[in-house]
């Protein structure tokens, strides 16, 4: 690999690291090299051992072994505060803030300097314009933080990493939560980190960010390290290709949609919360037999709840929704178990939580919200017998691995649990599927597979609501996308007239003037 | 630093409770060398009092029959998440429920349709007294620990206000019901031993052991065999994916409490029908706290609570034994040592499993790295 050019060590140098959680080999003989003042980017399925690799850099696991130099020096690294104190700072995922404390307090906590919090909130507030200065970062420190937009809170991430004397940054999945205009600023701020001599590791599973923004990028598969590439030098394609260890389609093959009769009307839909805070504003929609109908929006903004009052999982406090000939209202709400009598199926948004029991066994799993049975079917008995022969039947036609029924769902892959819940949900041959990010945590070949089962039973007939927060995913699959924000369908757009920008804005709140001009100041940071 | 490697399934089941069990033996051992008698000494006259002797055996199992009701009991609210601490009191109603059947109707029905039916009311009786805290869990969200422990303390005031009032035998100055009539008797088992023409030595061993040990199979199937036993399961795993799968969670956990507390109500059926023959003031006696480490230890499995139910039962007999061969070993000794037992394989029952799991995934991986077996890759 190329060195810096300039003979100076390189930021990060791991060899041979390997590490074990029982029986799988998480990372397996791993070595990378970073030149310093780079952005280095780590791309790789789930599961492929490039949260391992970096929580052994910042301290989190101890390798099994290897050697650890960072700016050149051999180390061992054995808990966070050792990574912080060789200058490295970690931007999680999952935002590691106090919500009710203001910037400047999440920025000190924990090096609040001395007894009286008083002078050290002084050093820190100096310390905090100097920094948002040099870096660009402008943050007002005495706002609290749980009032942030998403893409703030992550500055103040970004801040508390520097604060605490980051020269080497890693970045985890930043851009999950964030939307295409807040990534791009994040984007420019990586850049300009860049430019102050800043070392960015950036590990994602998107390869158009890998594309986007990095130099080098290092591919890892099966807890090993397949490649180290240089970005200009490389393409998509391959990134992906090395990824997956196989061609892999991209685009998804996509047929003009032939709507048939309506199979949902929903009309002015409300759903005020227990904190008396409007989730759903007057929602109104109708999605046809044959088509699907992609809702685009950055997640928190009532896509959620929109599926669980479709559902059945919450009853709504207003407007009505129609599947069939079975009108839901407030006073007359429904639960998930008559809807799913409707011929409405649900993919969860979070498996772990609600798809799948994760103790249970992959078959008893998959019978999770149709346990209650015909009477023909045993009436109140079950027969683990039958029901480990027909999960083994849906592994078959679902490719789901390892085909083991009796296996804990726990001990699949997400790509494997997500194929348990849609072969579930898909058996039942519903009318109304709803669909939330089913890709999430997702492998690329389980994506794909995914992607040809929605298609295809949309081509059977049925009628499928999409929330995703991975906009290319709601444009590839979807023939008519909605836009949330803030809790209503803020536009619609046909499938030939979406793109990124125009999404973009509407999920920020802009360009929804002729709805309700005064959110647009909102939103905009 | 890392997190060990799973404990295999046969380790936590067989291994962890024998290590906990042996960890108490061993500062019980210390205990009674420091009051100067001889350990092991004392353990040969527990083991012998407690299986050897002329009818201990006997007594053991009745002590286990005890315990099994109320272990079931904690382990079938605990598939729901459910502490239920409450099992003293819902035994301590069933006491009521029975005794009351008897009372009514022990001069008018034979045996056949007393004894049963009299179970049933202790089983009722229980499950009302556990389903109203599970309803006011599931519709009032008061926590189910305070609530069950608040209604043992209901039970035994209702209980002291009814035997020491209007159900205490006329003309007697104890605080418990008349005896019933001989209808209302649950056979001995060393009768019916007799009859068959087998030599038993007398004992409280009555046929509530055999009830006990149905009701075991019956919580085996319902929990691992019915659609309810599923819903409750997957209540307790994860109730926000019991919410998506349409099982009526508030429904759940009232009818898991009522079963508990059935459970828990028919531990009466052992005292009450098979040996006192009359309901008694504080006939309970502690087992229903008892049967929550039972439970633990015996990690909710039926199987697990009958191992874990004898292991008490020995405890309670063997112990009565060691108070009677040695002065200086006092009936507070020997709850000292049941106590020491409880603490190990109920408060401290996951001590272990740390350093066990590491132990084994050490010993493990060293085996694998001399075989060299291929690691399969798990996301």
């Amino acid at each position: 690999m190329a060195n810096g050019g300039s003979g100076s060590p390189l930021a990060i140098e791991l060899s041979d690291i390997n590490k074990s959680f029982g029986d799988v080999h998480a990372n397996r003989n791993v070595s990378l090299t970073v030149v310093p003042g780079h952005i280095h980017g780590i791309i790789g399925e789930n599961g492929a051992g490039k949260s391992t690799l970096v929580s052994i850099l910042y301290g989190f696991y101890g390798a099994d072994s290897g050697t650890i130099r960072i700016n050149g020096e051999t180390t061992t690294i054995r808990n966070s505060a050792d990574a912080i104190g060789k200058g490295i700072g970690m931007v999680h995922q999952h935002f590691m803030l106090v919500p009710n404390f203001t910037v400047l307090e999440n920025v000190m906590l924990g090096r609040e300097g001395s007894l009286s919090v008083e002078t050290g909130a002084r050093k820190a507030r100096e310390a905090l314009n100097k920094l948002s200065q040099d870096f660009g970062l402008a943050v007002d420190p005495d706002m609290i933080v749980e009032d942030l937009p998403v893409g703030l809170q992550q500055r103040v991430e970004i801040l508390k990493a520097l604060f605490r004397g980051a020269e080497i940054l890693i970045l985890d999945e930043p851009t999950g939560v964030l939307t295409p205009q807040e990534t791009e600023q994040l984007f420019d701020i990586l850049r300009a980190l860049r430019k102050q001599g800043v070392t960015i590791l950036l590990i994602t599973h998107k390869l158009k960010e890998i594309m986007a923004i990095t130099d080098d990028v290092s591919v890892m598969r099966g807890g090993e390290m397949v490649a180290h590439l240089q970005t200009a030098d490389t393409s998509p394609a391959e990134l992906a290709e090395l990824m997956v260890g196989r061609k892999v389609l991209l685009e998804v093959d996509h047929t003009p949609a032939r709507p048939g009769a309506p199979v949902l009307d929903v009309q002015d839909l409300c759903l005020t919360d227990a904190a008396g805070i409007d989730q759903l504003k007057q929602i109104s929609m109708t999605l046809r037999e044959g088509e699907i109908v992609g809702i685009a929006g950055v997640s928190g903004n009532g896509q959620s709840e929109l599926l669980d009052v479709l559902s059945g999982i919450m009853a709504p406090t207003g407007g009505h929704f129609t599947v069939g000939t079975n009108q839901i209202t407030a006073e007359r709400p429904s639960d998930p178990a008559e809807l799913r009598d409707f011929g409405v199926a649900h993919v969860p948004e979070d498996r772990h939580k609600c798809g799948i029991v994760l103790p249970f066994s992959a078959a008893e799993s998959m019978i999770l919200g149709y346990s209650g049975g015909d009477e023909e079917d045993g009436g109140w008995w079950l027969s683990p017998s039958k029901l480990e022969e027909s999960c083994a039947g849906r592994m078959r036609e679902f490719d789901i691995r390892p085909p083991i029924p009796k296996l804990q769902s726990a001990n699949f892959s997400g790509g494997n649990q997500q194929k348990i819940v849609l072969a579930r949900e898909i058996s039942t041959q519903p009318k109304l599927l709803l669909v939330g990010q089913p890709t999430r945590g997702v492998d690329i070949g389980a994506i794909e597979f995914i992607h040809k089962q929605l298609i295809a039973l949309r081509n059977e007939g049925c009628a499928i609501l999409l929330v995703s927060v991975e906009l290319d995913e709601i444009m590839s699959l979807s023939d008519r996308i909605l836009v949330m924000n803030n809790g209503q369908i803020v536009g619609e757009l046909a499938r030939e007239d979406a793109d990124e920008t125009a999404l973009g804005l509407m999920m920020a709140g802009i360009g929804a003037e002729e709805k309700d001009a005064g959110s647009a100041k909102g939103a905009a940071s | 630093m890392s997190p060990p490697p799973p404990l295999p399934r046969w380790a936590d089941v067989g291994l962890i409770p024998l290590i906990n069990v042996f960890a108490a033996l061993v500062v019980s051992g210390i205990v009674v060398a420091i009051i100067g008698e001889n350990p092991f000494e004392a353990m040969m006259v527990m083991i012998k009092g407690a299986f050897v002797y002329k009818g201990s055996l006997g007594y053991t199992l009745y002590y286990a029959t005890n315990f099994i009701f109320t272990g079931l009991a904690v382990a079938v609210a605990f598939h729901a998440m459910l502490f239920n601490i409450g099992g003293e009191g819902q035994a301590y109603l069933g006491g009521l429920g029975a005794g009351l059947t008897c009372l009514l109707l022990d001069s008018m029905l034979p045996a056949i349709l007393l004894v049963p039916l009299a179970i049933m009311a202790s089983a009722g009786f229980g499950a009302v007294w556990g389903a109203i805290p599970g309803y006011l869990q599931a519709k009032r969200g008061s926590h189910i620990v305070i609530t069950t422990i608040m209604f043992n303390f209901l039970a035994a005031s209702i209980m002291v206000w009814l035997l020491a009032g209007r159900l205490k035998a006329p003309g007697q100055m104890s605080p418990e019901t008349r005896s019933f009539s001989e209808n209302a008797e649950l056979p001995f088992i060393h009768d019916i031993a007799n009859a068959l023409g087998m030599e038993m030595a007398r004992s409280p061993l009555n046929l509530s052991f055999v009830v006990a040990l149905l009701a075991c199979v019956g919580v085996w199937v319902l929990i691992w065999r019915s659609r309810l036993g599923y819903a409750i399961r997957a209540t307790g795993h994860s109730t926000k994916a019991a919410e998506y799968a349409g099982i009526p969670v508030s429904t759940i956990i009232i009818v898991t409490m009522a079963i508990s507390g059935g459970l828990a109500g028919m531990m009466a059926i052992n005292e009450i029908l098979g040996v006192q023959h009359r309901t008694i003031l504080g006939f309970t006696s502690g087992y229903g706290f008892t049967g929550i480490a039972v439970a633990l230890m015996g990690r909710n499995h039926p199987v697990g609570i009958v191992l874990a139910s004898l292991l008490f039962g020995a405890l309670y007999q063997g112990g009565a034994e060691l108070d009677f061969e040695f002065s200086t070993i006092t009936r507070e000794m020997v709850l000292l040592i049941q106590g020491l037992i409880i603490l190990f394989s109920g408060g401290l029952a996951y001590m272990f499993n740390k350093p066990l799991a590491h132990l084994l995934g050490a010993l493990l991986s060293q085996r694998d790295r001399t075989s060299h077996t291929e690691a399969g890759q798990n996301g």
